[in-house]
């Protein structure tokens, strides 16, 4: 029977066996999902106690804790390193053929979700599901792993490599940022819902609506400014003699801290009755002025000071980046378009330009995130005083000092959306890059 | 391209093109590093550098004379000291001089750098080599998680380490019970390499996917595995990726004001936490902080220069191309 598939054949066995594999999966997921609801709808247990093997993760914190900060690092790091080291070797033997690696893929695939499970202590009344659950995970990912399509020990090694990163991603960061989506719908106490209120308090009180205004400031002018200084710089001095030097000396800010950078400019702007010890006020009273209050100016005046320091410490970023950029751009271009006659401008703009232009993207999202995210300035020069606070430090303030996360969390979530337009450009981009490729 | 120059058989003529050449290359090269450009550069770099320069002198004298005239008076009414340093390391806020928490600070940057890069190494790697379905997807997924503020995690994160989790009443984890450790720094490490992940995944995934697939195949065709692969082929490679992001992240954590306040106990906290409180209750002691700020100065720029060769290649991977 030509162009039929009889039954039995070693392609119609492949195929079912997927179907069923596909099938299997599935049905130990929902099982998994079952499990967990189970667990949950228990009635809880108040007099439940935490259980582990004797040892778990918080014994070795609190055990490390209690060493000389000196000490601790090595110990950490070691510790770290034989995990990291035992990943690798699995990686390197678990997928061989044979029937010994085959009963180390199995034995790995049930013990180290069961250990990775009792090290963080569960509750007596939870952790015989969560026991369950480890083990069920387990047999998923072996049984997953033996009938890929790649061979076994494909998806074994995979989800070595992957675990470690996923794991802190999921818990890190998208388990908290799910929650802060949440409370910024909930009221103080995160117990009652209010709806839109906490975003309605953001656009209309004071500290608020200023923060919004400020971050807006500063996201458009602390990347420009920054990357067109960077950029000027590093023409300047590219091919310049002493360029090393030049360039130490404008990268050095990005070395301090906002918390030193603070300390720096108050040096810069400080204020006071009769003589003066900051420069500027000193500056301004040599030509006969009169000195101002620089961080107490209003409006926009304090915003414009917070600004310049922390374009003072990323305009060396900007700088270093472009910089080497440039000197990627292969020189022939530019010798062949001066020898057209091109001017100096005419090469920046039409060589120059085009060529770091991915450069200069990264360099934007880099910095105009780094400032939608700027607590410390704010904090250490102003603490948000006559409305120079920016949403960042105002999440902060909120919850610290006034114990209110609705507010705060729908202030990160007005962050969020801030920040959300550039990754989509940047993702677009990266598309773009790879079809090229 | 195709170069169709006719072919120059003629000695003297070879020479008089290589001469001409000389001239338009010194030309171009004089051109690029105009007057006018380098006395704006050194303009820039003579901006930059006062501020920085202020704080050294002031850091040099006595306390008395900085809190009364502008540090420029240095240069009329010389008086020096080095007091302000010895005093800065023995002072500090309520639970810990600046010399306790600059030994906390190396506690946590060194393990909070190396962490995130070693686990961020793993799954680059899987990102860039190893085919499975929904990659791509997923990789710019992680890219984006760029998106989250640190701060809309700090709140849930820190819940989460202390209260632990609880579900309707089920309690799955117990939380950590760090409170009476005298040097807790568990939390903060934990906290920076997530922070740290979506960021580190990018670059070093940009670098570890341009390593020519030849040198793979190879490597493979003589029976390596994975794990063989990736720590002598793909680690020794992408040292220069691996440095640069770790200068980064050493800085960033070492500058780090807000993730410690949160994570940290009160006799764990960093040097930017003392030094922010250095100052006094007043603000009267900002020569104590001006000590202090280079205190802490110092180990950031000791990372960078000594790190500083692999720095831009690495960090340029990927970038470049137009």
């Amino acid at each position: 029977m030509a162009g039929t598939v009889a039954a039995g054949s070693p392609q119609m066995d492949r195929r079912l066996s997927r179907r069923v594999t596909g099938t299997i999966l599935a049905v130990a997921g929902v099982l998994i999902v079952a499990l967990f609801i189970f667990m949950v709808t228990r009635a809880p247990n108040d007099d439940a106690l935490p259980v582990s093997l004797g040892f778990s993760l918080n014994n070795f914190f609190v055990w490390i804790g209690a060493l000389n900060p000196l000490v601790q690092i090595p110990i950490v790091v070691v510790v770290f390193g034989l995990v990291i080291g035992a990943i690798v070797l699995l990686i390197e033997y678990a997928p061989r053929p044979g029937r010994i690696y085959f009963w180390l893929r199995l034995v790995a695939c049930f013990v180290i979700p069961f250990i990775a499970f009792m090290v963080l202590r569960p509750y007596q009344n939870a952790a015989v599901y969560i026991v369950a659950i480890a083990l069920l995970a387990g047999a998923l990912l072996f049984f997953a792993d033996y009938r890929a399509r790649q061979g076994s020990g494909y998806a074994f090694q995979l989800a070595l490599f992957l675990a470690p990163a996923t794991i802190l991603i999921l818990v890190g960061l998208i388990y908290p940022a799910l929650s802060t989506v949440v409370a910024s719908f909930l009221d103080k106490t995160g117990k009652e819902f209010v709806g839109l209120g906490n975003y309605v308090w953001v656009f209309t009180n004071p500290d608020g609506f200023w923060s919004v205004i400020n971050t807006l400031i500063w996201a458009v002018f602390a990347p420009t400014v920054s990357i067109v200084l960077g950029l000027a710089y590093a023409v300047f001095i590219d091919r310049a003699r002493g360029e090393r030097v030049l360039k130490v000396l404008v990268f050095m800010p990005v070395a301090i801290s906002f918390v030193g950078a603070g300390i720096i400019f108050k040096f810069i702007y400080d204020y006071r009755e009769g003589q003066q010890i900051g420069l500027l006020n000193a500056i301004i009273q040599m030509f006969g002025g009169q000195p101002v209050s620089w961080l107490d100016a209003q409006p926009f005046i304090n915003t414009l000071c917070l600004l310049v320091v922390f374009i003072w410490t990323q305009t060396g970023f900007a700088m270093v980046f472009l910089s080497a950029a440039i000197k990627a751009v292969p020189i022939e271009q530019t010798e062949a378009a001066s020898l057209d006659g091109a001017n100096a401008w005419q090469r920046f703009r039409n060589i120059t330009v085009p060529g770091i232009r991915s450069s200069l993207i990264v360099v934007l999202t880099t910095i105009t995130i780094a400032s939608l995210k700027v607590y410390d300035i704010v904090a250490v020069m102003t603490g948000g005083r006559s409305n120079s606070t920016v949403v960042a430090f105002e999440m902060v303030n909120q919850q610290q000092r006034f114990q209110s996360y609705g507010h705060s969390s729908a202030l990160a979530f007005v962050l969020f959306l801030f920040v959300m337009p550039l990754i989509v450009y940047n993702v677009r981009q990266m598309r773009k890059q790879k079809e090229v490729r | 391209m195709v170069i169709d120059a006719q072919p120059v058989l003629d000695r003297k003529a070879v020479r008089a093109v290589a001469r001409e050449t000389r001239r338009n290359e010194n030309e171009v090269q004089k051109r690029l590093t105009s007057k006018g450009a380098t006395i704006a550069a050194i303009i820039i770099a003579f901006v930059w550098t006062i501020p920085t320069f202020g704080l050294l002198v002031t850091s040099f004298r006595p306390g008395a004379d900085s809190t009364t005239s502008g540090w420029w008076t240095i240069f009329v009414n010389p008086n020096f000291t080095l007091e302000n340093y010895g005093e800065a390391l023995n002072s500090g806020g309520t639970a810990l001089t600046l010399g306790d928490s600059f030994l906390n600070s190396l506690a946590i940057a060194i393990p909070a750098t190396l962490i995130p890069i070693a686990i961020a190494t793993l799954a680059a790697y899987a990102f860039a080599w190893i085919p499975f379905w929904g990659r791509s997807a997923v990789f710019v997924f992680v890219f984006a998680l760029q998106i989250v503020p640190i701060q809309m995690a700090l709140v849930p994160l820190l819940s989460l380490f202390s209260k632990g989790l609880t579900i309707n009443g089920v309690g799955i984890f117990p939380g950590f019970t760090l409170r009476d450790a005298d040097h807790s720094f568990a939390t903060v490490w934990i906290a920076h390499a997530v922070f740290a992940m979506p960021l580190a995944i990018f670059l070093l995934h940009n670098f570890i996917a341009e390593i020519p697939s030849e040198l793979i195949e190879a490597a493979r065709v003589d029976g390596a595995g994975h794990g063989q692969i990736f720590f002598r082929i793909i680690l020794p490679l992408s040292m220069p990726a691996i440095a640069s992001f770790a200068i980064f992240q050493f800085i960033w954590v070492w500058n780090d004001l807000l993730v410690a306040t949160i994570f940290a106990p009160s006799s764990s906290l960093p040097l930017t936490q003392t030094l922010n409180s250095l100052s006094g209750s007043w603000g009267d002691k900002w020569y104590l902080q001006s000590a202090g700020a280079f205190i802490s100065i110092i180990v950031p720029l000791i990372v960078f220069f000594s790190l500083q060769r692999f720095f831009v290649r690495g960090l340029l991977a990927g970038a470049t191309k137009g």
